[in-house]
């Protein structure tokens, strides 16, 4: 460690941008950006799993006002959903008064409110689409063998949907990384928003955005090596013989 | 055994669909040890009416009896379906059902789509259910393909798991849907003959086929169906070697 | 919508909508041609241009399209100081160029959407079927013909599902604009909103703007794939 201080002292005494104060801000940024993104999928993932199943019902009335709901938040910017969480929730009348001030205080909090709404909508939307894909005559089995139909959802349905799905709900999960960048537009200090900051503070934009696009990049090969891992533990019955 | 329950009585069924009457007034029993073919062309009704047996189709009217209990059916608006989805649910379990398309559960292995409905629908235990599963597997010649998922599978290998997997239920009665039409002719003679051998240990089957051979030498009984009707039904020698009606004599004729 | 009381934002708001559309529809052609181009540099038999446009495709799919966007449009307009500047110094020619914020706009959206265009007209340029512009080939067509008769239509089949999803992300995207200061119609109603303090008089009619457009692609996109599908069962 020392060593390596030393290798690194020169080159950040060196430099005008890259300073002990300004890493602290990107490190900050990154810790920020990770748990906004990961908390708002954890929480999304847990809505979209029951709301897929009421998407696919056959009932108009459970399934509709679902699907209203994924419209509505696959259909418009998150930018949107982000100010109207932001915003809307401050300008309530009496609402800096109440319990909920804490909500409106800190702008982690509707951040994480519209990006999990968000996620859960696209979420929903894959998961129902995998949902419809089982192949009739799996489920067809199922029945047949006495299984009802709550039964046959979960241990048939369900888990050949999941892994249909996994494709799919990793390239969301980019997706969101990506979108989480928008959290500087209402002051949040994510890594876009350090970015900017060191921007601003020094005019020097190739540093301070490459800089971060790097660690943007590195996340998403992480994610996606992940993945990788995942669908070929999950998908090995869609591969030829082995 | 004067009091032994029939396995499955099957009483003037009736089936539409919109306007079109699919099955008009059908009947069979199967003894124990019965193999029963249906035999006919295809929109003759055979395959409807092996699934209306297991209620994947409901029938509108007729009754079903396994073993001696017979399915409740309550009349409703739509027409008539089970009065009770458990009981329904539980009689399923006694007719494990073949189907043409295999329809092994994909993302389950081999031996876990054999244990599956034993161990969540029975309620055998792991171990047990395992093991059965493996002997099984041994008796269709796939127990060293336990592990393979079924797309790893050939067709013929995937139909002999699926019987294994009909097996595992203990079935008081085996439907066959037409079990080797999606299959290459090279693949139908091994399905046949774990088939036959289930035949020849006393299992009692419902099979729909177009393998008149098999209908000839395997089964105690034959059904032809023609637009929803048993046109003739009897022993195998009399039905197939002297047809009475002129549409069974064609329908057996040789094409070339 | 007239009705509503916009606090005189009305006419600021409609001129904001039609600059997101404007925003929207440029980009999309810049991306569709961008797209084409490095799709065919990947599938071309020149390994230099595979590899720039496996290096083009790759590190813009990797980073936040806002990144981008800031990263060329704060950064191009010092590039672009830095040029002129070389230029004064060297030549004595003293130009300023001021990046306009509406073409940096196009240029940013087209380049980061043209990377996910290209991925789409790989996937569907490689499943094509070959046999066919073998056919082309045999009956004499030439390879511009065969491109244009037979490999494109049918590349296009494959490719537009890829093409409208992406135009649906590129749209939503065009809100990101307001962040680096264009006065798109997100941007009106945040400033409406921080003026009146009432967000859900400006964001919701916005939000319903878009809801419009991705509502009559979507549309667009069902008549277009019938189109395409004509021949093919599904």
């Amino acid at each position: 460690m020392e060593q390596w201080l030393a290798h690194v002292a020169p080159w950040l005494s060196a430099n005008d941008i890259f300073t002990p104060a300004t890493l602290a801000r990107y490190w900050t940024g990154l810790v920020n950006t990770v748990d906004l993104v990961f908390v708002s999928l954890i929480i999304g993932l847990m809505m979209a799993v029951p709301l897929a199943i009421v998407r696919s019902s056959r009932r108009w009335w459970l399934s509709g006002p679902v699907w209203v709901y994924t419209y509505i938040f696959r259909g418009t910017p998150l930018l949107i959903q982000l100010y109207l969480a932001y915003y809307g929730f401050a300008f309530v009348p009496g609402v800096q008064d109440s319990w909920l001030w804490f909500f409106i205080e800190d702008p982690v909090y509707p951040a994480l409110f519209a990006f999990t709404l968000n996620t859960a909508a696209y979420t929903t939307e894959i998961f129902h689409g995998a949902i419809r894909a089982t192949p009739r005559g799996e489920l067809e089995a199922a029945r047949a063998y006495g299984m009802s139909s709550a039964r046959a959802y979960r241990r048939i349905v369900l888990p050949s949907a999941f892994r249909r799905a996994l494709p799919a709900y990793g390239n969301e999960v980019i997706f969101m990384l990506h979108a989480s960048a928008i959290a500087s537009a209402v002051t949040i200090m994510d890594l876009t928003g350090a970015a900017y900051f060191v921007y601003a503070r020094f005019y020097t934009p190739f540093p301070a955005f490459i800089c971060v696009a790097l660690i943007y990049m590195g996340l998403t090969f992480a994610i996606l090596a992940v993945f990788r891992t995942l669908e070929r533990r999950l998908l090995r019955h869609r591969q030829p013989a082995a | 055994m004067p009091d032994a329950p029939i396995p499955l009585v099957v009483d003037d069924l009736h089936k539409r669909f919109g306007d079109n009457e699919v099955l008009k007034g059908l009947s069979l029993t199967a003894h124990q040890g019965d193999v029963i073919s249906l035999i006919g062309a295809s929109g003759s009704g055979k395959s409807t009416f092996l699934r209306c047996m297991n209620l994947l189709e409901q029938p509108d009217a007729g009754d079903i009896t396994v073993h001696g209990e017979a399915i409740a059916f309550r009349e409703t608006k739509r027409g008539r379906t089970p009065a009770d989805w458990k009981q329904v649910e539980r009689i399923r379990a006694r007719l494990s059902m073949v189907f043409q398309n295999f329809n092994l559960w994909a993302h389950l292995t081999l031996l876990q789509n054999v244990i599956e409905a034993p161990v969540h629908v029975l309620g055998v235990k792991k171990r047990e259910a395992r093991e059965r599963g493996l002997a099984l597997l041994e008796r269709v010649g796939l127990a060293s393909h336990a592990a393979h998922f079924p797309a790893q599978l050939s067709g013929g290998q995937q139909q002999r798991g699926a019987i294994a997997r009909a097996l595992a239920m203990e079935p008081e009665v085996m439907l066959f849907d037409e079990p080797t039409s999606a299959l290459d002719p090279e693949l139908v003679g091994d399905v046949l003959r774990v088939m036959r051998e289930l035949a020849e240990e006393g299992r009692t089957m419902i099979v729909v086929t177009h393998e008149m051979d098999f209908a000839r030498d395997v089964s105690s009984q034959v059904l032809y169906l023609h637009e929803g009707r048993v046109e003739e039904a009897g022993k195998p020698a009399e039905v197939l070697g002297s047809p009475s009606s002129a549409r069974l004599r064609r329908f057996l004729a040789p094409r070339f | 919508m007239l009705w509503i009381d916009f606090h005189g934002y009305g006419p600021r708001l409609l001129s904001g909508a039609w600059l997101t559309f404007e925003l929207a529809i440029l980009s999309l052609a810049l991306a569709l041609v961008l797209g084409l181009i490095a799709a065919s540099a990947r599938l071309s038999r020149s390994r230099g241009a595979a590899g720039v446009a496996t290096t083009y495709t790759t590190l813009i799919r990797g980073v936040p399209d806002l990144v981008l966007m800031m990263l060329l449009f704060y950064g191009g307009q010092i590039g672009v100081n830095m040029v002129t500047d070389q230029l004064y110094a060297l030549f004595d020619i003293d130009i300023f160029i001021n990046i306009n914020p509406f073409i940096a706009g196009v240029t940013t959206l087209g380049v980061i959407y043209g990377a996910y265009m290209a991925e789409t007209f790989r996937g569907a340029f490689m499943a094509v079927d070959e046999g066919q512009m073998e056919a082309a080939r045999a009956y004499g067509m030439s390879p511009w013909r065969t491109f244009k008769r037979i490999r494109f239509p049918l590349m296009m089949r494959h490719a537009l599902p890829g093409l409208g999803n992406n135009w649906q992300v590129l749209l939503k995207s065009t809100a990101l604009v307001s962040i680096i200061g264009l006065t798109d119609m997100v941007r009106v109603a945040d400033k409406a909103t921080k003026a009146t303090h009432e967000p859900f008089l400006f964001m919701l009619p916005v939000a319903v703007g878009y809801l419009a457009m991705t509502t009559v692609s979507e549309l667009a996109m069902l008549w277009l794939k019938r189109r395409y599908d004509t021949g093919f069962e599904h």
